[in-house]
């Protein structure tokens, strides 16, 4: 099985559009090899997770392109970076590594990638439609593009989605191929009780479970409500990327491949049941609280992926003419924080003590005061990677008790749904 | 074999599937994911056997990185192939840093062979004991 790359392609490779492009087509040959592929696809967008910066080299591979010509050749949006660049202040990085993050932001914008700066670029309108041949990373935004969207992208990390946007081509393999988006694994959720399917707080703790459970095999889940929320299946698939490397996930009756089980369910080879028990879900639960004795929280987070502006208008319904007591942060797109000010909500979040963090995240880089403590969130994400990247322990809890947490600072968590 | 190479180290077998970005720290090689049962080995100049990558599709920035640093493991050993760390050690030899072979391996070959044990990785794609 060897690559097959079409005269145009070659033309690329060979350098005929430009040093940049033909950087960008070595690598992409390299990882389509590594990947057996046997052909280059055309895509129509981007979304570039390599604008966050980690070391130096993301900045060098960055600004070697730049220094090549290099210029995006389809639409392409840019993932958060390290820095929020609309509030200089929120950001405790030295001054060495905070020149080098916005080098590696400048640099994607100036090959012509949009400043988007978020992790949720479907829900600020960039959403590839149905069958739609993406390449997409960060890995929320392709379990989101491929389960919710029904578009279809394979897990692209740095340097690749850059590669892909410069050329406009992907490998063809995984789940650009209509039968690896099958599932191998069906979930039956049918005995979770409505009351607690119907609960924000229940989707990331899914997610958690689902990405154990199946590492990397495509799922499909049966006997959620048609009613659930594309904030929830967002929180959902980002718990699910995060504890494991799902990509797709479908769900009968809901996502846009699954109008029934049959659909989506592997015709060849076999394919494993599981009943989701209360059991299983109490164990997810657990996971993504790891300060379980505490009574009191130093902060809270919400946002990851980044909040939307149905999300932001249940913490308004919340917040409105309260006060926090302890640092409360609310991570967003520069969109969807435009949309805020101009709905003029931005002063009720203001006054309630909410801090807006755009562009970026609490886990990605430096935000959190350097005292450590205990950070409560509601999203399952922030659960999973805020030990490792922040050093707070962390409390799991939805968003109604993370704003009761935070107006007192003692830990208040509903439990009685989790009980059945 | 996804990235060929010559390559020697202690076996270091993860016990469990790691995400390199907020799983290992690209300064020190250490395993800093604290839910992780290797937290605090460090996969510096080892021959890492990986049941599988998980999470973030930053993880091949933390490999290049870990490529740069010196901090990165002497070959890696992945149960199933995985674009994401292997594209790493690509555009590390893309910007004239060191590689490190990474090569797809069925683990249970590695049954009975001690922890720490010395291996060879040849430019065939052998896994030799020492």
């Amino acid at each position: 099985m060897t690559l097959h790359l079409t005269t145009e392609d070659q033309a690329l490779l060979a350098g005929d559009h430009g040093e940049a492009v033909s950087l960008a087509m070595r690598i992409l040959v390299s990882a389509a090899e590594l990947l057996s592929a046997q052909a280059l696809i055309r895509v129509t967008s981007a979304h570039i997770d390599g604008c966050l910066y980690h070391g130096d080299g993301g900045v060098e591979f960055a600004e070697k392109l730049v220094a090549a010509g290099g210029q995006v050749a389809v639409p392409t949006t840019l993932n958060v970076g390290a820095l929020d660049l609309l509030h200089p202040d929120t950001v405790r990085a030295d001054p060495l590594k905070a020149a080098m993050a916005r080098r590696q932001m400048d640099a994607y914008v100036s090959m012509g990638a949009e400043p988007t700066f978020t992790c949720a670029p479907y829900q600020i309108g960039h959403e590839p439609g149905l069958g739609e041949q993406v390449a997409w990373g960060e890995s929320n935004a392709i379990a989101f593009a491929n389960s919710v969207l029904g578009a279809r992208t394979e897990r692209y990390g740095d340097f690749l989605d850059a590669c892909c946007a410069l050329t406009g081509r992907a490998p063809l393999h995984g789940l650009h191929i209509e039968q690896n988006r099958q599932a191998k694994v069906v979930v039956d959720a049918t005995n979770v009780p409505d009351a607690l399917k119907d609960q924000d707080v229940f989707y990331p703790v899914l997610g958690t479970w689902l990405g154990l459970e199946v590492g990397r095999e495509v799922s499909v889940i049966v006997g959620l409500p048609s009613t659930v929320t594309r904030d929830q299946l967002k929180a959902l698939g980002a718990s699910a990327a995060s504890t494991g490397a799902v990509a797709l996930f479908h769900v009968v009756g809901v996502t846009p491949e699954a109008p029934s089980l049959d659909a989506v369910m592997s015709k060849g080879g076999s394919v494993r049941q599981i009943t989701l028990t209360a059991d299983m879900v109490r164990r997810a639960l657990r996971r993504l609280t790891t300060a379980d004795a505490v009574e009191r929280i130093d902060a809270v987070a919400v946002g990851s992926p980044h909040f939307s502006i149905t999300e932001f208008e249940a913490l308004l319904n919340l917040v409105r003419g309260r006060c926090m007591a302890v640092p409360f942060y609310a991570c967003t797109a520069r969109a969807t924080l435009r949309e805020l000010e101009e709905r003029g909500d931005l002063l009720v979040l203001h006054e309630a003590g909410i801090k807006i963090v755009a562009d970026t995240c609490v886990v990605v880089t430096p935000i959190l005061r350097e005292s450590g403590g205990v950070l409560m969130t509601n999203s399952g994400k922030f659960a999973h990677y805020g030990p490792s990247n922040t050093g707070y322990e962390v409390v799991y809890g939805s968003l109604e008790d993370c704003v009761e947490s935070a107006v007192t600072g003692l830990v208040a968590r509903t439990e009685e749904i989790w009980s059945w | 074999m996804l990235i060929p190479g010559n390559a020697e180290g202690g076996l270091l077998r993860l016990q469990a599937p790691i995400s390199l970005w907020g799983g290992v720290d690209p300064g020190s090689g250490v395993v800093i994911d604290p839910r992780h049962p290797d937290h605090g080995a460090s996969i510096t100049g080892t021959v890492l056997a990986m049941p599988g990558a998980i999470g973030s599709s930053s993880s091949s920035a933390i490999m290049l990185e870990l490529l740069r640093e010196g901090t990165a493991p002497a070959a890696v050993l992945m149960a199933h192939s995985d674009a994401i760390l292997a594209l790493g050690v690509v555009v590390s030899i893309e910007l004239g840093y060191p590689a490190c072979p990474v090569l797809e391996v069925e683990l249970s070959a590695l049954d009975g062979v001690p922890e720490g044990a010395l291996l060879r990785i040849t430019s065939e794609g052998q896994v030799l004991r020492l």
